[in-house]
């Protein structure tokens, strides 16, 4: 703050310029030092981004391909040059379909609860503690699922829909949150006006409130789904893996991309004879290379398509 | 938000039938609803309860499902379990394992906050306007990546790559206890743990106190710019003061995720159950969320009881944490005028 003690008698512009812009060395030092490291934290932060999709798509380009997306794993075993994810695919999509048809309903007249009615202590408490689920631990949120559905068909349990369950508890709050944050973007002045027209508060809501915020809330479960669809523990706890394909999601286990990966990865290397031809020793990485590679492709159109459905379905004139 | 102010001189008129009773209603001064729209009310009031319950039914049923095994004698349990090794009670068995996963959440803290508040002030403040959302929403495609994909690339690519790093710490810092013993050769220890889930941490850190640094009076700002101060200054006295408790509460929120991790450590760590502090020592320590996923499939009844006990242990850890960090933002909200 010793900076600027201004000189008596100023001889000129150029000269007051320099007294005034003089900053102490030590000062100005410090200032730069912290610009670089900031600047450096941001680089330092972008250095696994790009070394994350540079090594996926690197090591997984290789066995992506129509072959591995249109089979299963079963009959493939040791370093057999074969198998493919068909299996995954299908209960990741079923499993997280699924989980989206428990959540969303829930989780939009939650949100209109708060933004509509939510007045009080029940309001107070429902705002806090979607917060605090969102801080679940997903493989506490696999254990809930494996408990409840234990306590109603016996222990042991391991199908789909209890997967579901567990992906629902995850994606309840996330589709509160963001759906939330639409519908308070909705003007006030709309509400007014229906409601000045006699329209009955439900279909103000739903005809109008809703209408105007569908876009944002397209959106926010597409993230939602986004964000559940890469979780592994809690499907690992209750769904299980298994080699061939299951449409059933109500009965036995089914095969789930992340856990997937994480198999294949637990399967490590192969020892291969050395004389053997069709062995691939390093088969199973490849594999979880490939289906890590799939995986983030999802995850990554599940975003573009919550940014399209914005740009695209986003009324022009809202508040 | 709906102030129905009925017009003040329409009632009073006596030109229209006494007995009617529409006045009556009016005069109550609230809309009240009727037919599907009270049943849409109950619906979404119903929905909003249904949250409290979800999280009361989770708490419940873990405590159903542990109920076993936090009831049988310790003797009994070491007998049925075996991958209690030895343990003496389920408490003496689930206290490494706390230790363990407070440690590996807090090694990603410590690696994570300094950088991503440096993110977040490089957003809020130093990078082009035009730049920083787009470079906003880079930091938010790290969170966009799944857990299980950070550990494949951890075990398979960073851990390879820090070994020779974690040698020459051992090497030559090795005095220092946290570095000391032997240094595992596949590098899968916990710091290893600890830097792949920093780099998870660094996206949602990043965003809460980029809002918050954001939310920085201009004002203030301004004010310390023209005595004179320097851009870090500036931060140093304006910017970081007032956003002191939401860093707090953003480190916590960091530190609730880091203690849920699950497939970065049990990917990448080699289990032990230690009281230890050597960071660089294969076989030392394990997180209770790793432990479960590594149990769970091949666990008897009462091991899965066990298990659930100590899901139970990990549930209030998080919770304790997330609330004191949801507490926090929101007595900050109330103080701070922004909104």
């Amino acid at each position: 703050m010793t900076a600027a003690t201004a000189p008596v008698a100023p001889a000129g512009d150029a000269d007051l310029r320099r007294v005034l812009s003089a900053v102490d060395k030590g000062r100005r030092r410090r200032d730069r030092l912290m610009t670089g490291l900031v600047v450096g934290a941001f680089v330092v932060a972008m250095l696994p981004l790009v070394s994350v999709t540079w090594t996926v798509l690197a090591h997984g380009i290789e066995r992506f391909d129509a072959y591995f997306l249109t089979h299963s794993m079963r009959g493939v075993f040791g370093g057999m040059d074969a198998g493919g994810i068909y299996h995954a695919i299908v209960g990741t999509v079923e499993i997280t379909l699924f989980a989206t048809l428990i959540s969303v309903p829930i989780g939009l007249l939650t949100a209109i609860y708060l933004v509509e009615y939510g007045r009080g202590a029940l309001a107070r408490s429902v705002t806090f503690f979607v917060d605090v689920m969102t801080g679940i631990p997903s493989i506490v949120a696999g254990l809930f699922a494996y408990a409840l559905f234990a306590v109603i068909l016996g222990p042991g349990v391991r199908m789909g829909i209890v997967g579901s369950v567990a992906l629902s508890v995850l994606m309840i709050p996330v589709v509160v949150r963001s759906c939330e944050e639409m519908l308070r973007l909705v003007p006030n002045e709309l509400r007014e006006a229906a409601l000045a027209l006699g329209v009955p508060r439900w279909l103000t809501i739903v005809k109008v409130v809703l209408r105007t915020a569908v876009a944002g809330i397209g959106t926010g479960v597409m993230i939602a789904i986004a964000r559940v669809i890469g979780e592994t523990a809690p499907l690992l706890v209750t769904v299980g893996v298994i080699d061939s394909i299951n449409f059933n999601l109500f009965e036995g286990r089914m095969m789930t991309l992340p856990v997937y990966v994480y198999r294949q990865y637990q399967q490590g290397l192969v020892p291969c004879a050395p004389d053997a031809v069709d062995c691939v020793a390093t088969i199973n990485y490849d594999r979880a290379w490939a289906a890590a590679l799939t995986l983030i492709l999802i995850v990554m159109l599940l975003n573009l398509v919550a940014r399209l459905i914005t740009r695209f379905f986003a009324p022009k004139n809202l508040g | 938000m709906t102030s129905t102010t009925s017009p003040p001189t329409a009632g009073r008129r006596s030109d229209g039938p006494p007995s009617r009773p529409a006045p009556a209603l009016r005069r109550s001064g609230r809309v009240r609803d009727r037919g599907a729209s009270r049943v849409f009310r109950w619906a979404a009031t119903g929905a909003g309860a249904l949250i409290l319950v979800v999280l009361a039914a989770v708490a419940v049923f873990l405590v159903l499902r542990a109920w076993p095994a936090l009831t049988t004698p310790a003797a009994e349990l070491t007998e049925k379990i075996t991958w209690l090794r030895g343990a003496d009670s389920l408490a003496a068995f689930v206290g490494p394992l706390v230790f363990g996963t407070v440690l590996a959440a807090a090694l990603a803290l410590l690696i994570a906050t300094p950088i991503a508040l440096g993110i977040a002030l490089f957003i809020s403040h130093y990078a082009p306007r035009r730049l920083a959302s787009g470079l906003g929403y880079l930091v938010d495609l790290l969170a966009a990546i799944p857990s299980v994909v950070y550990g494949l690339w951890g075990a398979l690519v960073l851990a390879p790559l820090v070994q020779p790093v974690w040698a020459w710490l051992n090497r030559y810092l090795g005095w220092i206890p946290l570095f000391g013993g032997d240094v595992s050769p596949t590098a899968r220890v916990i710091l290893t743990v600890g830097l792949v889930l920093a780099v998870m941490l660094l996206p949602i850190i990043t965003a809460v106190s980029r809002e918050v640094f954001l939310q920085t009076p201009r004002l203030h700002e301004e004010a310390a710019l023209a005595l004179g101060a320097t851009r870090w200054e500036m931060i140093r006295t304006a910017v970081l003061p007032f956003a002191r408790s939401g860093i707090i509460s953003a480190a916590m929120l960091g530190l609730g995720r880091a203690l849920g991790e699950t497939m970065a450590v049990l990917m990448i760590l080699s289990p032990g159950f230690l009281y230890s502090f050597k960071l660089l020592v294969a076989g030392q320590q394990q997180t209770i969320a790793a432990n479960i996923a590594a149990q769970f499939p091949e666990a008897n009844p009462l091991g899965v009881s066990a298990l659930i006990a100590t899901g139970l242990a990990l549930f209030v850890i998080t919770l304790l944490v997330n609330m004191a960090a949801r507490a926090i933002v929101a007595r900050r909200k109330d103080f701070s005028g922004a909104n």
